[in-house]
């Protein structure tokens, strides 16, 4: 790791004053994305901003028809919360998915959201569900958030505060993880919303994005077995060594199948 | 800077770089060597010490992050010579061979324990994502942590 300094802000508005004025100074949450990424000397920040233990990014709740989940919450947290769970089943069995029991104590959901990780979990949540982004400047819809691979809609010196996801009894997330990393080599997001049937795919490799041709199969009134023949959209799957994107389209429509399946069993 | 722990039930005071992580922290500073650095990934989980009662892999954070907090060692299980239920279930089952891991394996056992209680075969496979061994074929660790389970669920 490079040399740089550590600060632990004792509130929201001294993180975003450190952040602002240094452009070379970077948020740290859990640290699970960031630390390995420092340990390997892939970025040199000069400064690391801790706001895992901000209180003002903490807390889970109802709010109308949203759950409103601060950005410091932990997978843990979040795989364990009763509201949670009583509102939206599957996002908590996501966060309780996501990496192994140490990540998912340390990992937090501002931190997911912030780095969009092609393969991560969370941004096919966020986006399948229309969440909201709360940060210390705006709200932002998923749909504009997830921009480009490990890049988002966020300014420099913007932080997420909360995530507000619309609750939703009949969803599911269906994981293939990758055996080394757990992350996901396809993961499939779907929920049945009032606006209809929505399938949100991670891992493909260029990013997160809707399968809205199989959205449209399904609230046509079509089945599992109609999704074989479906377009899927080729440009969004990459190979690498993990997997070609023959395999990972092949992967999306199986997962997607069985998730479609968990939504209504 | 200056970063105060409570570790193994003694309050300490060290002095590390900024950049210091919590693994280091602990084998370099307070020669609690138990814990191990198995990886460049955060993959492997021999690092693996408890932060606040709950398992962490000590080589993805920052010994600042720590400050104020209380840890525990694979050094600050064993009561007056006699092992912790945990420990002494590994060496019943025989659940190592060259040891790397075991530290780890240990104490991810014991937050495993915290969470899920005297857990199954198959519960027990899936938490040990995170913990990596090299030589056993996992086989006797699995036995080890569900006989370590039952026994922490039966001393409490
Ligand atoms: C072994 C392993 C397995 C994993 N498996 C999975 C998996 O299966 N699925 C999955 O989705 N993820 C997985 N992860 C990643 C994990 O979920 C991370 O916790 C997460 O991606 C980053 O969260 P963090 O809190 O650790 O963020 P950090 O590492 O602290 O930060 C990550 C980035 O987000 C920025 N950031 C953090 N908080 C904020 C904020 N509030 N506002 C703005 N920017 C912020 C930081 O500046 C940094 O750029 C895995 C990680 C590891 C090490
Ligand atoms: S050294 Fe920490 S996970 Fe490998
Ligand atoms: S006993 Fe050698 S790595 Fe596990």
């Amino acid at each position: 790791m490079y040399d740089l300094a550590y600060v632990r802000p004792g509130g929201l508005a001294e993180a975003t004053a450190l952040l602002e004025a240094d452009e070379n100074a970077t948020a740290l949450a859990g640290g699970q994305t960031l630390l390995p990424v420092l340990r390997a000397r892939l970025a040199s920040p000069s400064r690391l901003v801790d706001v895992a233990r901000l209180a003002e990014l903490k807390g889970m709740a109802l709010d109308g028809d949203r759950v409103v989940i601060g950005a410091a919450e932990t997978h843990a947290a979040v795989s364990q919360s009763p509201v949670v769970a009583g509102a939206i089943p599957a996002l908590g069995r996501l966060a309780g998915g996501i990496g192994d029991p140490q990540v998912r104590n340390r990992g937090t959901l501002g931190g997911a959201i912030a780095n969009n990780d092609p393969a991560a979990c969370y941004p096919s949540a966020a986006l399948a569900l229309d969440a909201v982004i709360r940060t210390t400047r705006r709200e932002i819809a998923a749909a504009d958030f997830f921009t480009d691979l490990f890049s988002t809609a966020l300014e420099p010196g913007e932080l997420v505060t909360a995530v507000m996801f619309p609750r939703c009894a009949q969803a599911a997330y269906v994981k293939f993880p990758n055996p080394a990393s757990r992350f996901a080599l396809i993961g499939v997001f779907a929920a049945r919303t009032a606006a209809g049937m929505r399938i949100a795919v991670t891992g493909a490799g260029a990013g997160v994005f809707r399968w809205r041709e199989a959205e449209l199969r399904i609230d046509a009134g079509g089945g599992v077995a109609d999704l074989d023949d479906l377009a899927l959209p080729e440009d969004a799957f990459t190979s690498d060594l993990h997997g070609s994107a023959d395999y990972r389209m092949h992967l999306a429509r199986v997962m997607t199948g069985r998730a479609i399946a968990a939504v209504d069993a | 800077m200056t970063v105060a722990l409570r570790v193994n039930g003694e309050d300490v005071r060290i002095d590390v770089t900024d950049r210091t992580l919590l693994i280091h922290a602990l084998r370099d500073h307070l020669r609690l060597t138990g814990a191990h650095m198995g990886c460049d990934t955060s993959q492997c989980g021999a690092c693996t010490v408890l932060v606040d009662g709950v398992a962490v892999k000590s080589c993805a954070m920052l010994a600042g992050q720590a400050d104020g907090c209380e840890v525990v060692t694979i050094e600050g299980l064993a009561r007056d010579g006699a092992l912790h239920p945990m420990q002494a279930a590994f060496a019943e089952h025989h659940g190592l061979q060259c040891g790397f891991c075991t530290p780890g394996m240990i104490m991810l056992g014991i937050d495993l324990v915290r969470r899920r209680g005297a857990a199954d075969e198959a519960t027990v496979r899936s938490e040990l994502a995170g913990n990596l061994c090299r030589c056993t074929g996992y086989q006797n660790i699995v036995k080890a942590i569900a006989a370590g389970a039952r026994d922490m669920a039966g001393a409490a």
